[in-house]
């Protein structure tokens, strides 16, 4: 059976729980079963906000992971506190502008993405969860770009669809920005 | 959204599942009090009950809550309350009450860190209070512990009629990690409301029929015991018909996992990476933790070389297993309590020092 598990990490309001909810969504558009679990301190915001989304063609399991295959990390805290848990060939994505030179452990392939900077040049320093997001799905492909993109569509309300381009943009700006070819 | 069978599945909270898996059971009259981290049932309830023309209510107090099913109760209907480990203590008195009183009821426990105000974090540690409960006397409720956002939205359902067929409280028990993990759930349709026409309940005038009247007090020993006679014949029908478990992993096993709710799907994959190993493992799930699989897990005693118990707490369940192993092989147990998650990493690292430590003996 082909298991996937994503951690995110951030500040309070840095949109950590929604962007995972996105993947899983996707996940779902996909065919994959899915889940998706959060934990997170009591400030609405600045406290640490956590999700694991764990992807599988068959039943997920353990929603709880212990040593994650892939980390989307988006700022200092998450990084120090989350990175030395990665399990061993793990790829972690992190969040240069908040936590630029982060350590680089043994067995974990790090990749960093400017994304609040990315984000603001694609329309708002807000969609910095979409640019980690895209970023991670440019190396570590668990669903296909285009299902979170419907995803993201699915995840805005009505009154929210103009905001639908910034996303999108944004989305992809972190996929280039990770190698990947959005053009595919 | 269409999932690969064609039928279409939606992501949900596990609070949110549970809330609509009572109103496609027939719930309409629910009486709740905030606590994290259970909120989205209460509100789900609040949005979605008067669709179906149903009652939500708010009340001042957890207290007021339980009393406010039991007066719905009273009436015919099965009411429904959700709370978390610390309100649920305060319902304690008022679920008495309605067992005194021979009153059905739907309660959801989620279960948080505690004792005390404790914390938000995921637990198991009511399993005493969930099994041995509901408040002071002789009767206790029936309890279920689904493991996944389907399975509550199934149980938080199927309470209604179990409820309704031995007039005893049913408490459905999950804790933060279901209550607030979201997964696909294929939804029932939502059926009609629970029938009010009992045979014993108060209200709607006496049209030629006998007075009914419900009530916890009777002053008389030997009347009291009939209620309790009673209630435990109902007790033991359920006893009888409602036991549920799960099994899965290795057919031959040398070493059984009984766990519970969420660590029964950490040990399920545990149990795979085990197997992996090379241990020979298999774990049972109770999903009825009242009446509770005692005789399922007693077979397995005889054919293991050890039973583990795996809970997020310092050990309450096992004792329920120490009961059903009654001797025949060696129980192990590995918890942790007060909100730290137990992993299937270390759940693991558990299952293989176990075995590697019963081998050498």
């Amino acid at each position: 059976m082909n298991r996937q598990d994503v951690f995110l990490a951030g500040l309070g309001g840095q949109g950590v729980l929604l962007a995972g909810q996105i993947l899983a969504q996707a996940a779902l558009r996909s065919g994959l079963e899915v889940s998706w679990f959060p934990a997170y301190s009591p400030e609405v915001r600045g406290g640490e906000a956590t999700c694991t989304v764990v992807m599988a063609d068959g039943p997920v399991g353990s929603p709880i992971v212990g040593r994650p295959r892939a980390l989307v990390l988006m700022d200092a805290g998450s990084v120090e506190r989350h990175l030395p848990r990665a399990a061993e060939g793990a790829i972690a994505v992190i969040n240069s502008s908040l936590a630029p030179d982060p350590p680089r452990p043994d067995g974990v392939r790090v990749i960093t993405v400017p994304a609040n900077e990315l984000a603001q040049a694609a329309g708002s320093e807000r969609s910095a969860n979409l640019v980690m997001l895209g970023a991670l799905l440019a190396v570590r492909p668990v669903v296909a770009l285009s299902e979170v993109e419907a995803a993201v569509l699915d995840a805005l309300p009505a009154h929210r669809r103009s905001s639908a381009g910034v996303n999108i943009e944004a989305l992809r700006a972190g996929y280039r920005a990770a190698g990947g070819d959005v053009s595919v | 959204m269409e999932d690969r069978s064609g039928a279409t599945r939606k992501l949900m909270s596990g609070n949110e599942a549970c809330a609509e898996g009572a109103i496609a059971g027939g719930c309409r009259f629910f009486f709740g009090y905030p606590i994290t981290p259970q909120n989205a049932i209460p509100e789900y309830m609040a949005e979605h009950l008067p669709e179906v023309g149903g009652v939500y209510v708010q009340a001042e107090s957890e207290v007021a809550a339980t009393y406010m099913m039991l007066g719905a109760a009273a009436a015919g209907t099965i009411p429904m309350t959700s709370s978390s480990s610390p309100g649920i203590s305060l319902m304690q008195e008022g679920l008495s009450y309605m067992l005194g009183c021979e009153l059905p009821c739907v309660v959801v426990n989620m279960v948080r860190g505690g004792p005390g105000l404790g914390n938000i974090a995921p637990s198991q540690s009511d399993y005493w209070l969930a099994t041995r409960g509901a408040g002071h006397g002789d009767g206790r409720c029936l309890t279920f512990a689904p493991y996944s956002v389907q399975e509550l939205h199934d149980w938080s359902a199927e309470a209604f009629q179990v409820a309704a067929r031995y007039r005893l409280p049913v408490m459905i028990l999950g804790d933060a990690v279901l209550a607030q993990m979201m997964e696909p759930v294929r939804l029932r349709p939502r059926g009609e409301a629970m029938s009010l026409d009992r045979e014993w309940a108060v209200g709607g005038g006496l049209k030629g029929r006998e007075r009914r009247i419900v009530n916890s007090l009777w002053v008389v020993p030997e009347v009291m015991e009939q209620v309790n006679l009673r209630m435990k014949a109902r007790f033991d029908q359920a006893e009888a018909e409602m036991v549920r478990f799960e099994e899965v992993g290795d057919e031959e096993p040398e070493m059984l996992v009984v766990a519970y709710g969420s660590m029964a799907r950490v040990a399920e994959t545990a149990i795979g990476w085990a197997a992996d190993e090379g241990i020979r493992a298999r774990l049972l799930r109770p999903i009825s933790l009242v009446p509770f699989p005692y005789a399922a897990i007693r077979v397995w005693a005889e054919r293991v070389r050890l039973v583990l118990v795996l809970e997020l707490s310092l050990g309450q369940m096992v004792e329920d297993v120490r009961l059903a192993v009654e001797g025949r092989c060696p129980v192990e147990f590995y918890g942790r309590a007060g909100g730290p998650l137990i992993t299937p990493e270390d759940t693991l690292s558990v299952i293989l020092s176990m075995a590697g430590v019963r081998r050498m003996l």
